[in-house]
């Protein structure tokens, strides 16, 4: 493209008798023009007694403020303007001129204690609001078991699909690769000291028990709880989720028990898969570096991996669901103002998802280990 | 060097500053537009009407660029739309301002920075200093009350978002400015305001202003001719008078409908107390 670069507007001073200016502007003085001369005239520091818009061939509103600040500043006198000019310095005059333009910026000291209260309190807010969320789904629980008629079962069956059948794919490759990355690493060490063997028992054990159903719970995490926050919070700002209210349908059974269910019934499912896929993993790089070979390692599961590393895992999975479904749910739920909003609350949701989780993880570790799970 | 920099100031001086020949927008199988042809004249408002889903808004769209015509030509004060190969090529943005049908206010800035943001983005050799100025007193322009300039869009209603989307397009001072249902969801007195605020506007800064609206008082009160667009084309230019000597059944419903008579009664009252008061208010 060519680029021709602009001819800047200009003045000239000239000084009276009596020490006054007259300012002289030439050139269009217009928005794309007006730029460097306004550094200029705020520099002035003798008084203006006269402007001159003569050599001024076009002029607009940016210009036409320029003079008006001039004229109001040094209560000068201005010759030369055209009809359009005075039309458009009429026009401008009309505002105050020392509206802020941003809500103001408490100072420092001020502001870091204010926004450590406001945290605080909004932490305070956020678990009665959970609390109060739980609260209030529970309540359309009982609803529905009161009128079972009234259940959204094809909004199940759709969530299911989404949160459960879309994600096999991925959840299947990544556990997959987990296996072979556990298999081959615990490999590693235990060869220095003969116990190779043991890479079934730690595969194995270690799948089914804790990577398969956290990993997935992780990834649920991030392909659904991020998509629940962001489609209940896209749909408060339009306004849908009102809609809903004043037709007396209610949000929390149109929205969030479904997906809070898909979660919970498909979490299971979805661990299970995991595990095997990660044990699959295991068997298959057994064979290829460790000459286990594949069926003689599957075999080898059912007699080292004891059942309840199975009901471990089961029972954590439908746990993990429900807080990674509740947590997408309640931060779409509170969207509120922009689109800002949805982005932050999804990101809120999946933090605090994935951070539940591997608290919870921890504290179910220690629990089944206590009630001889170990 | 900055393409921005061209000599983007020069006001255009032809008599057509958006001409529009043959064009035709397809959505897939739907045709909206076929051989669509429209010219505004310079310096006038002109109304542009049509049923719902005629594609009002893809022909200002298409104008502005922002949806790509399969056929036809466009020409913008001068510049060819239609030949630019990618947004970079139409170097005109500055010289016009839209007004989208919500407002289209970028959520996380106030209304006065807002209107700063074409002003950095083309002029970025204007002092912070300046442009809070400009911003200002374009707030006011554009009929806002002076707090609402420290206001977030969240913080304002339906009306004021709209006077604050019209301050953003009157930002650089445009030749062309571009409204979509300006006063669409405004109650009548907000939209009369916003009428007369339009008119004034156009009246002090000289705007060719290119008007997309359902809003029968509006045609009536400030615009100079009306555009109808039916059958995928424009099927007629002109004053209301114009129009109505015209036999088509559309253009008559919509005229003559009771909504019509209505907003047309509501102009002869105008204009009868106009004449009464000797010189009108």
């Amino acid at each position: 493209m060519t680029a021709v670069m602009r001819e800047w507007a200009d003045f000239t001073e000239q000084t009276d008798e009596s020490g006054g200016l007259t300012i002289a502007f030439s050139g269009p003085l217009v928005v794309a023009t007006a730029g460097p001369l306004d550094r200029r005239l705020r520099a002035l520091a003798a008084p203006v007694v006269r402007i001159d818009l003569t050599a001024v061939p076009e002029i607009d509103t940016v210009g036409a403020w320029i003079v008006w600040r001039l004229i109001r500043d040094h209560d000068a006198e201005l010759t030369g303007a055209s009809e359009e000019a005075e039309r458009l310095i009429a026009t401008v005059q009309r505002g105050p001129s020392d509206i802020p333009i941003a809500p103001e910026r408490l100072p420092m000291l001020e502001r870091v204690p204010e926004a450590t209260g406001g945290f605080v309190f909004a932490l305070a807010r956020g678990t009665v609001g959970i609390l109060g969320f739980v609260g209030a789904m529970l309540v359309a629980m009982g609803n529905l078991i009161r009128n079972p008629s009234t259940f959204r079962i094809k909004a199940l069956v759709r969530q299911m699909e989404l949160v459960g059948v879309n994600a096999l794919g991925i959840i299947g490759l990544m556990s997959f690769l987990i296996g072979i990355v556990i298999a081959q690493q615990g490999a590693e060490q235990l060869r220095q000291f003969g116990a190779e063997i043991y890479t079934v028992n730690l595969t194995g054990r270690l799948s089914l028990r804790e990577l398969g159903i956290l990993m997935t719970a992780i990834m649920v995490a991030g392909r659904s709880g991020s998509a629940f926050a962001a489609q209940i919070g896209t749909m408060k700002l339009t306004e849908e989720v009102d809609a809903m209210r004043t037709i007396g349908v209610s949000p929390m059974e149109a929205l969030v028990i479904p997906r809070v269910l898909a979660a919970v019934l498909v979490m299971p499912l979805l661990g299970f898969y995991a595990a095997l896929m990660s044990i699959l993993g295991g068997a298959f790089i057994s064979t290829l570096t460790l000459e286990i070979p594949f069926f003689t390692f599957l075999a080898r599961i059912q007699e080292v991996v004891p059942m309840h590393d199975l009901w471990v895992g089961l029972i954590k999975a439908p746990v993990f669901g429900l807080i990674v479904a509740l947590t997408g749910c309640y931060q779409g739920m509170q969207v509120a103002g922009n689109s800002e909003e949805v982005g932050l609350r999804t990101t809120i949701a999946v933090v605090q998802a994935i951070f539940t989780v591997i608290v919870l993880d921890a504290f179910f570790a220690v629990f089944f280990s206590e009630v001889g799970w170990g | 060097m900055n393409s921005h920099q061209t000599e983007s100031h020069m006001h255009f001086t032809g008599d057509f500053p958006i001409i529009v020949e043959g064009v035709r927008n397809a959505f897939g199988e739907h045709v909206i537009h076929d051989n669509l042809s429209l010219t505004v004249r310079r310096g006038e408002i002109i109304g542009v009407v049509g049923g719902s889903g005629t594609g009002k808004s893809v022909l200002m769209r298409s104008i502005i660029g922002l949806q790509v015509p399969t056929e036809g030509e466009i020409t913008v004060l001068g510049q060819s739309i239609t030949d630019a190969r990618d947004d970079d090529d139409i170097d005109i943005r500055s010289r016009w301002g839209v007004l989208f049908q919500g407002g289209a206010l970028f959520s996380t800035l106030t209304v006065a920075e807002n209107v700063e943001v074409p002003l950095k983005e083309f002029y970025p050799e204007i002092s912070a200093e300046l442009r809070h100025e400009i911003a200002r007193f374009k707030v006011m322009l554009s009929g806002l009350p002076p707090e609402a300039a420290a206001k977030y869009p969240s913080e304002l209603s339906g009306g004021m978002r709209k006077r604050a989307g019209l301050a953003r397009a009157l930002a650089l001072d445009p030749e062309l400015l571009f409204l979509d249902e300006p006063t669409a969801g405004l109650d009548p007195i907000g939209a009369a305001a916003f009428d007369a605020l339009t008119k004034e506007l156009q009246d002090t800064l000289g705007l060719t202003v290119f008007l997309i609206t359902h809003d029968l008082d509006t045609l009536h009160e400030i615009c100079d001719r009306v555009a109808v667009i039916a059958d995928r084309q424009v099927i007629a230019v002109g004053t209301i008078p114009e129009l109505l000597a015209l036999d088509h059944p559309w253009i008559q419903e919509y005229f003559n409908g009771p909504r019509g008579r209505a907003a047309d009664a509501a102009q002869h009252r105008a204009k009868a107390i106009d004449k009464s008061d000797g010189q009108g208010a």
